[in-house]
């Protein structure tokens, strides 16, 4: 097993909607996509926003293009208009994810490697 | 086989409109759409409104239309854009003043109003509409005497309806940031209104578009750094053809990627519900999307699948929420950020000892946690610079404003070698956003569409 940050291996945009905020986690692959499914579930991006959000996450799936959609509610202060953060859109919550370790089996990550050259990212 | 294309104009309202001249120019586009209305942007044209009651509408629609009238008329492209804001009546004016300023003629522009119910807020209560809030389910007596402006999202079908007049150019108020992405499609292709996997797809090709170059390498989280071009990034193009299938693509002429990875990113982004993504015109299900690359810049996108379009449409107000006030100041090497640590514990006191009464304190640190928050970890080494930036939340202008007095005799009372003071910040008028459903037909029987001629206009 490897710990690895999500950085290293994922893609991820966020975005608001009145106080809610979605962020979109791509896998480079679907073995990857798999070990997400155990490792950044709901509740594990929950604890690891701590305060900055003050309601809860839902994960949907978007097994295509190796996916998960993160709902995090509660999560902008009030919402774009009533915040006052500097990030009061949510535009910075994916590189924020990102942040996350996971644990990935050697062989997992070798063959992702691949994938990633490939794709460039 | 009949290819309907699509360009994007401008994600937002303030977005440069360079790279739709390059797409007018170069992209043999049919129609091009705009969506400038984000949720934040009607609170920002409401403000704008009370100042001078023309306004209330995006007002760079001066420069976007100058720019792109020309090709109006050169190319027979069709512009289709929620520029109205909470004025599209303003807003229509304003293009027919630009297109006689270019002495164009034969120009029809159509307006779309009827989204606005901020005047109809009492009958509407009275024939039994709650506007509880679709999330909370709080009643809206809690902030009704506070409403600034309440807009329902209309669909694309009054869109479709302008362009069935000879409309040239359509603008509209709060429709959805997609409806004026699928109402060509509905137009040329006939699309019934009931025809879901259609429609869905539509609506799909709206929302990859509708954030200008978000799916051509804007904002993009992957190789961000060998995406070429970016100082003149190019915005999506959509090759739409009958069976609802697309190509997203850009002109050559300009930069940015799209990828199978950029385009991606897009698909989710502001989207909860990935099998439900509800819209006027159709409920999107994107669960058996497929992107493939096809060619350079060539992404072909399949699979959007549709479901029956909702009883009810979603309502947009803004209620008046306080203010903000903000401080900030920098902080030099050595011990930067213990210095404005020690700040913000004399501005804290301060404030208590003023007796000045905040509903919400924030402190930040500009270097190390202001956008991270408590993500973010300690700095291992000693910063060169920090900057401390303090906001608060409260009733009155007068409040907040009491912080920025504070600030300036920090430079001399405080922690050594304070700089970067850019004198203070005007306060901000906070909205809070109150999202609601309305049965669709009682907006939907308001919904006019007035078509006029430019040259016969007086």
């Amino acid at each position: 097993m490897s710990k690895i940050l999500l950085r290293d291996i994922a893609q991820a945009r966020s975005g608001d909607k009145g106080n809610t905020v979605n962020i979109g986690l791509f896998a480079p692959s679907r073995e990857l996509y798999e070990i997400f499914d155990q490792q950044v579930t709901a509740e594990k991006v929950k604890e690891h926003f701590q305060e900055l959000i003050a309601g809860e996450v839902i994960r949907y799936e978007v097994p295509t293009i190796n996916a998960y959609n993160f709902i995090l509610t509660g999560a902008l202060n009030g919402g774009g208009s009533r915040s006052i953060r500097i990030d009061s859109l949510g535009k910075c919550f994916g590189a924020n994810l990102l942040r996350m370790e996971i644990e990935v089996p050697e062989d997992v990550l070798k063959i992702s490697n691949q994938t990633v050259n490939k794709a460039g990212v | 086989m009949k290819t309907v294309r699509v360009g994007a104009a401008q994600g937002f309202y303030g977005d440069t409109i360079e790279p739709a001249v390059a797409t007018a120019k170069y992209g043999n586009v049919d129609y091009l759409s705009f969506d400038c209305l984000a949720e934040l942007t009607m609170s920002i044209l409401v403000k704008d409104q009370k100042k001078d009651e023309s306004f209330g509408y995006t007002r760079d629609i001066t420069t976007s239309m100058k720019a792109l009238l020309p090709y109006v008329k050169e190319k027979g492209i069709k512009l289709l854009t929620n520029a109205g804001g909470v004025n599209p009546l303003g807003a229509q004016k304003e293009i027919i003043r630009v297109a006689k300023e270019l002495e164009m003629d034969d120009l029809k522009v159509a307006v779309v109003t009827g989204d606005n119910i901020f005047d109809q807020m009492d009958s509407l209560l009275s024939k039994g509409v709650q506007f509880d809030h679709m999330e909370t389910g709080e009643s809206i007596s809690e902030v009704q005497a506070k409403l600034m402006f309440a807009n329902a999202y209309l669909g694309s079908m009054p869109i479709v309806e302008a362009l069935k007049q000879g409309a040239d150019i359509v603008v509209t108020g709060r429709t959805t940031d997609t409806a004026q992405f699928l109402a060509p499609l509905i137009y040329e292709y006939g699309w019934s209104e009931d025809d879901w996997d259609r429609l869905a797809s539509g609506i799909f090709m709206g929302h990859l578009l509708e954030c200008s170059a978000q799916s051509t390498g804007g904002n993009f989280s992957g190789d961000w750094d060998q995406i070429e071009g970016m100082e003149k990034i190019g915005y999506p193009i959509a090759e739409m053809s009958d069976s609802g299938d697309f190509i997203i693509t850009k002109v050559e002429e300009r930069g940015g990627r799209v990828s199978v990875d950029t385009v991606k990113e897009q698909m989710l982004y502001e989207i909860h519900d990935p099998s439900a993504y509800v819209t006027p015109d159709v409920t999107v299900d994107l669960t058996q999307v497929k992107l493939e690359q096809v060619g350079d810049n060539r992404v072909r996108v399949s699979g959007v699948k549709g479901n029956p379009k909702p009883d009810n449409l979603k309502v947009v107000m803004g209620y008046e929420d306080g203010y903000m006030g903000q401080v900030l100041v920098g902080y030099s090497w050595p011990d930067a950020l213990k210095k404005a640590r020690k700040s913000d514990e004399i501005i804290r006191q301060q404030i208590s000892e003023n007796g000045l009464t905040y509903d919400e304190i924030q402190t930040s640190y500009l270097g190390y946690d202001s956008i991270h928050g408590p993500l973010a970890s300690e700095p291992s080494e000693d910063l060169n610079e920090v900057y401390l930036r303090m906001a608060v939340r409260g009733k009155t202008k007068r409040d907040v404003l009491q912080l920025n007095r504070l600030i300036p005799p920090l430079f001399l009372n405080g922690p050594p070698s304070a700089g970067g003071f850019y004198g203070n910040i005007p306060p901000r008028q906070l909205l809070g956003m109150w999202a609601t459903l309305i049965p669709r037909e009682l907006v939907e029987s308001q919904v006019k569409v007035i078509v006029e001629e430019v040259g016969t206009y007086v």
